[in-house]
Order: structure tokens, then C-alpha cells, then sequence
């Protein structure tokens, strides 16, 4: 039985033409996730195809930076495609296999997972189109054009942002129409059960891995994890692994933009409220009549209004906690990154990459921070001058 | 799940206007898609002009299951400010013409965020007869339905073409009110011709059910209605009269036509 709830968080506030495919999915995860043969194919592509296990790194000059805790990187821009996306999508690509699915349709913001999306589809054969919000097409040109090039047909979005919230409507009411013959791989720990469970469950091997790594490198486990929340796939399969480990601090860390004190940031979690968006109950931003506010972030990846329920679980609970970091916060960290360890995060990595700083001086020596460092920042690159180009 | 199958709401006592010989034609607005004033005075007219009830819209940013005529009509009056508390006093006003039942259409947030309660006793006091949820699958319904009928509303359930058996009969049961057909594996939004199955998934519903049978959906033509005639009681149309008050023109005549397409 695939998780529904996380506590008061999640269901399947969709329409019903969707609630049979959701049941089939709900049924086929179940029985593939117990299946040796499922994860014995997915394991080989794991191997060969997306390069894992990904390393765990110990970041020494930036532990010298901050004079503190001990910082290791959890190296997920390391996997083919630049970050931890193709993990689900390779997961989600096997199970419409095996569901006699053959078109795919994914939503996209920063444009990684329609890239990973494209690739496991160019690997099956298997007809694919993302949904991109024009506004974000733009921002992340060279990842439409990577799209394109790996088959797909990218298909922008003009309506009401133009950015990933609208992107995944416009997903979902495809889903709606061609529900048949279609399976929708969502990019994140969001939408309708089951795919917060399952888009965790394929996650998983993050932290999973990093565990391992971690207790063999170091001989124990860290004081806190810490990973960047968009709708919090990376954080989810990160945490997952270490949520029973309660003396380990689970810390995500969300999109400030200009400041949560305003309206122009992305911190569902930290300043959100209860509500529905894309199908399940969760924290999102919202006005008082129950509408979807814009969002920004200078990270593409975590410009989107709502977060996994899960996450939204953990932070009601207190097994987690989420702060936000905003836009020139991260540009530095993602500076300093860069020129210290000689690593370009994703400006989404370099948001949890900040904090991460601030623990390791409030830890201090003898402290140990591990971060999930999500992807990789070349794709960046003319969001970092444009910004650097508007605050000169 | 504890919802009482039956005609308890206003809709159930006055849902005998969607029974007849023909198809009970129920038109869609959207509520302030250019301004509350022309809804308002739209919605007294086309509750006058022979329909089974009048279907109105409440505005939300992120309309999963709109096609794109009905998601630009949501965002003009989003844009415009319009809320749910002015979409209520329309209802009023529509209501209190004491010509056909107002249902309104809204997605589930903007309720949550008016408080369920607050919008059950507003509605009921608006003279709302029954709310269509088209997010509110009946997993999630139970609580939001018990409210509603609590303030003798209905919670008008929906069932689609890709609905298993089990899935018809468990929507007809929480159903109230009259059941909603979805005719299409679909978004809304208007269609040259229905779909073959219609029929099929018409009359399994009517296996399940005492309630009236609305198809909604891709309907917009009175050969649509005539279609329908022997397999529904009413049919919902929406895109095709939103697109008409979009390009600023009338929709009465259209629906006119329509309620004389059976005879």
C-alpha cells in the first residue's frame, strides 16, 4: 500500500477522469517496487546510464572557508544529465514500460527535468513531450534546445506566469485528454498520490547512498543534511534515508527571491499556507481567496508555489526544518563555490549551499554538515550574469 | 464514507425541473468574465429562457480541468478582482429570479480558503441549490459533502468516461442533487461531435442512480442535445456560450436555440 497522506498533507484533488490512471499507477508501483526484477533492470541503467553510485565529497576549502563543521557534497550533478532528475525519471520511464504506456509528457522548469525526461525517452524510444513555461523556455534556452535535439518536442506555455506552475497545468490537463495511451512523469515529490510516495521512493538512492558513504568515510553520521526545496525531490530522497535518525538535523532550504517578508520569493513551506495546488493538500503560496500567488526565484528549478506534502508533513511534525535563502545569497554561495572547490552548482544547489555555510559556523569544528548537491550549474551560467548585469 | 444517497438539498427538491421529456439545457458563465454587473444581468436572462438551471463559475487561477476558453474567462476575472463573495451575491440575485436552480462550478482552494463552512452557510443564503467540485473526486469529498448538505446544498459528483464500475457507482452514491457525466476524456472546451461511448457511460450511470444524469463537456450544438435526448436529462453547455461573452456578444440567443432543439 502506497502512502495517500502524509498526515493531514497530500491526497488526489484532481479530476476523475485521472483517478483510474492514478489508481493503476498506485498499482503497478506497488507491485514493482517489491519486485527484485524491477530494480535489477533499473540498477543495471543506474550503472551504466546514469553513473551511479554518485560520490560522496568532502569540500575542504570550503570547510576552511567557514572555519567550522566538516562540509561533504552528496555529488548528484555528477549523474548524467547534470542532477539528480534522471534518477525518477529512468524509475517513471521503466514503470510506463511496463504499464504498455509508450507516450511520456513532463513538465519542466528549469528545463532539468524535461532534459532528463528526453534522455530516458531517446534510451526507450518513447515519444516524448515537455511542457515548459514560455518564460522559463527563455530563461534556460540551451536546456529547450538539449530537448529538442534529444527527440522531444517541447511545447511552451504562456498562460498565467509562464513559469512551472502553469507548465505542470498544462501537463495535467494533456494527462486528462490522453490518459490512455499517455503516462505523465511529474518532476517532483508533488502532485496526486501516488507520485509524492513514488517520486520519493525513486529518490531514495540519494540518500541511501550517502549514508553509506558517509558512515564508511566518517565512521559516524552527520549533525544535519541539508538540501534545496523547490517541490523537494533531492531534499525528499535525501531526508528519506535519514528520517529515522533522529539525532541527525533534516534542513531545506527554500527560495527567499527578494525576501519572504514580501510577496517575491518561493518558500511554500517557510511562509505558505494549507491548500490544494496540482492535485494534492500541501503548503503553498496563496492569496486569501484561495489563489495561486506568482512566485520568483533567480533558480528557475524552485520557482513554483507549492511543495511535496511530505515535506509539508515533516515541517508540522518538526522531524524537519526549512529555511529560506534568497537570490543574492545564493548567487554568492554559488560563487564562492565555484571558485573554491572548482564545482558549479546549480543556483537551486547553491540556495542550500548558503545555509550549509551558516551551519558549519554555527556547528563549529568538530561539526558535520552533508548536503545534497543536487546538479550542476553550467546551465546557469546567463541567469548568474543577468542577475550580477541588474544589481551591478 | 458516510454520505447519504438521496435528494436532500434544493437541487434534489427542485431537480424534477431536469427531469422531462427532453434534455434540460444548463448553461455555464463565469462569474465576473467581464464584470459581475454583465454575469449578473446575463444570468437573469438565461435563467428566463427555459433552462434546468443556471451554472455559474467561480474565477481560480489554476483550473485543471478548463480548456483554454474557460481558463481565460477564470484569469480575466481574476485579474479583475473579482471574489467569491461577489460571485455569491450574483448567485443571489440569479437565484432570486425563482426561475431555474444556480449551481455553482468551483474548484476546491478557493472554498477552503473561504472556509467550508462560512461558504456552505453563504451559498444557502444566497439561494445556491448545489456545487459541482470538478477537484473533489469522492475520496476527498465526505467532509466537504456533509457540510454542504448540512446547509441543505448539494455536492453534485462527477463521473468520466474512464470512471471503473466501482468508481460510478461509489459517485452516484455520494452524489446529491443530480450526477455530472463528463462525456469526454478531457479538458472543457467545445467539440465538432461527441464522443461514441457517450452513450454507453450515460447509461451506466443511470444503472446507478434515481438522481437526474447531466453530460457536460464538449457540448454546444443543438444536434449535441438531440443526441443526448433518451440518454440524459440535461446538458451542460459552457465554452461555446463563454467564448460568445468573451467576444462581448449575447449568449441567449444560442441558448434558446438550444432549449428548442428536442422539440
Amino acid at each position: 500500500m502506497i502512502e495517500s497522506r502524509f498526515g493531514r498533507f497530500g491526497g488526489r484533488y484532481v479530476p476523475e477522469t485521472l483517478m483510474a490512471a492514478l489508481d493503476e499507477l498506485d498499482a503497478v508501483w506497488s507491485v514493482a517496487r517489491e519486485d527484485p526484477e524491477y530494480w535489477l533492470v533499473l540498477h543495471g541503467h543506474q550503472d551504466g546510464f546514469v553513473g551511479r553510485p554518485t560520490p560522496l565529497y568532502f569540500a575542504e576549502r570550503l570547510t576552511e572557508h567557514h572555519g567550522g563543521a566538516r562540509i561533504h557534497f552528496k555529488r548528484e550533478d555528477l549523474c548524467h544529465t547534470g542532477a539528480h532528475k534522471l534518477n525518477n525519471a529512468l524509475g517513471q520511464a521503466l514503470l510506463a514500460i511496463r504499464m504498455g504506456k509508450r507516450r511520456i509528457i513532463a513538465e519542466t522548469g528549469a528545463g532539468q527535468h524535461g532534459v532528463a525526461t528526453a534522455t530516458v525517452c531517446a534510451r526507450f524510444g518513447l515519444p516524448c513531450v515537455v511542457y515548459m513555461g514560455a518564460e522559463d523556455a527563455r530563461r534556460q534556452e540551451v536546456n529547450v534546445r538539449r530537448m529538442r535535439m534529444l527527440g522531444a518536442e517541447v511545447r511552451p506555455v504562456d498562460s498565467g506566469s509562464a513559469t512551472l506552475k502553469d507548465a505542470t497545468s498544462e501537463a495535467i490537463r494533456d494527462w486528462v485528454t490522453n490518459v490512455g495511451d499517455t503516462h505523465y512523469v511529474i518532476g517532483s515529490a508533488v502532485g496526486p498520490a501516488p507520485y509524492p510516495a513514488l517520486v520519493r521512493d525513486l529518490q531514495r538512492v540519494i540518500g541511501d547512498e550517502a549514508r553509506e558513504q558517509y558512515l564508511s568515510a566518517e565512521r559516524t553520521l552527520p549533525d544535519a543534511v541539508v538540501a534545496c526545496v523547490g517541490g523537494g525531490s533531492n531534499a525528499i530522497g535525501m531526508f528519506s534515508a535519514f528520517v529515522g535518525d533522529t539525532d541527525v538535523d533534516l534542513i531545506g532550504v527554500e527560495a527567499g527571491g527578494r525576501g519572504v517578508s514580501g510577496v517575491e520569493h518561493a518558500a511554500a513551506t517557510v511562509a505558505g499556507t494549507a491548500g490544494v495546488l496540482h492535485g494534492s493538500m500541501s503548503r503553498i503560496l496563496q492569496d486569501g481567496a484561495g489563489l495561486v500567488r506568482a512566485t520568483h526565484s533567480v533558480a528557475a528549478g524552485l520557482d513554483y508555489p507549492g511543495v511535496g506534502p511530505e515535506h509539508a508533513m515533516l515541517a508540522e511534525t518538526e522531524r524537519a526544518r526549512y529555511v529560506a535563502v534568497d537570490d543574492a545569497d545564493a548567487i554568492a554561495a554559488f560563487r564562492r563555490c565555484t571558485a573554491l572547490e572548482g564545482i558549479m552548482p546549480a543556483l537551486e544547489t547553491a540556495h542550500a549551499l548558503h545555509h550549509v555555510g551558516d551551519l558549519a559556523r554555527e556547528l563549529g569544528p568538530g561539526g558535520r554538515v552533508l548536503v545534497c548537491f543536487s546538479g550542476r550549474g553550467d546551465k546557469d551560467m546567463h541567469s548568474v550574469a543577468e542577475y550580477e548585469e541588474a544589481h551591478r | 464514507m458516510t454520505i447519504t444517497n438521496g435528494t436532500t438539498g434544493r437541487l434534489g427538491r427542485s431537480g424534477a425541473r431536469l427531469r422531462g421529456d427532453g434534455v434540460s439545457v444548463v448553461p455555464y458563465l463565469m462569474a465576473g468574465h467581464t464584470g459581475l454587473d454583465t454575469t449578473r444581468e446575463l444570468g437573469k436572462r438565461l435563467v428566463n429562457a427555459g433552462v434546468g438551471a443556471l451554472e455559474l463559475g467561480i474565477p481560480h487561477n489554476d483550473p485543471l480541468a478548463d480548456g483554454p476558453v474557460i481558463q481565460r474567462a477564470a484569469q480575466r476575472a481574476v485579474d479583475a478582482g473579482v471574489t467569491l463573495a461577489g460571485c455569491l451575491e450574483v448567485a443571489r440575485d440569479v437565484a432570486d429570479e425563482g426561475a431555474a436552480p444556480v449551481v455553482l462550478m468551483t474548484y476546491v482552494n478557493p472554498v477552503l480558503a473561504y472556509g467550508v463552512e462560512r461558504f456552505a452557510r453563504d451559498a444557502a443564503e444566497c439561494g445556491v441549490s448545489g456545487v459541482i467540485a470538478p477537484d473533489l473526486p469522492v475520496e476527498e469529498a465526505a467532509a466537504t459533502g456533509s457540510v454542504l448538505r448540512a446547509h441543505g446544498v448539494d455536492l453534485v459528483m462527477l463521473v468520466a468516461p474512464t470512471s471503473s464500475p466501482e468508481r460510478v457507482a461509489a459517485a452516484c452514491a455520494a452524489s446529491s442533487g443530480f450526477v455530472y457525466c463528463v462525456t469526454v476524456t478531457g479538458i472543457t472546451g467545445t467539440r465538432t461531435d461527441l464522443p461514441a461511448g457517450v452513450r454507453s457511460v450515460l447509461s451506466t450511470v443511470r444503472a446507478n442512480t434515481a438522481l437526474p444524469v447531466a453530460a457536460g463537456f464538449g457540448i454546444s450544438r443543438p444536434d449535441h442535445i438531440r443526441d443526448l435526448a433518451g440518454h440524459a436529462d440535461a446538458a451542460v453547455v459552457g465554452s461555446a456560450l463563454v467564448d460568445l461573452v468573451d467576444r462581448g456578444q449575447d449568449p441567449t440567443p444560442l441558448v434558446k436555440e438550444l432549449v428548442t432543439a428536442c422539440d
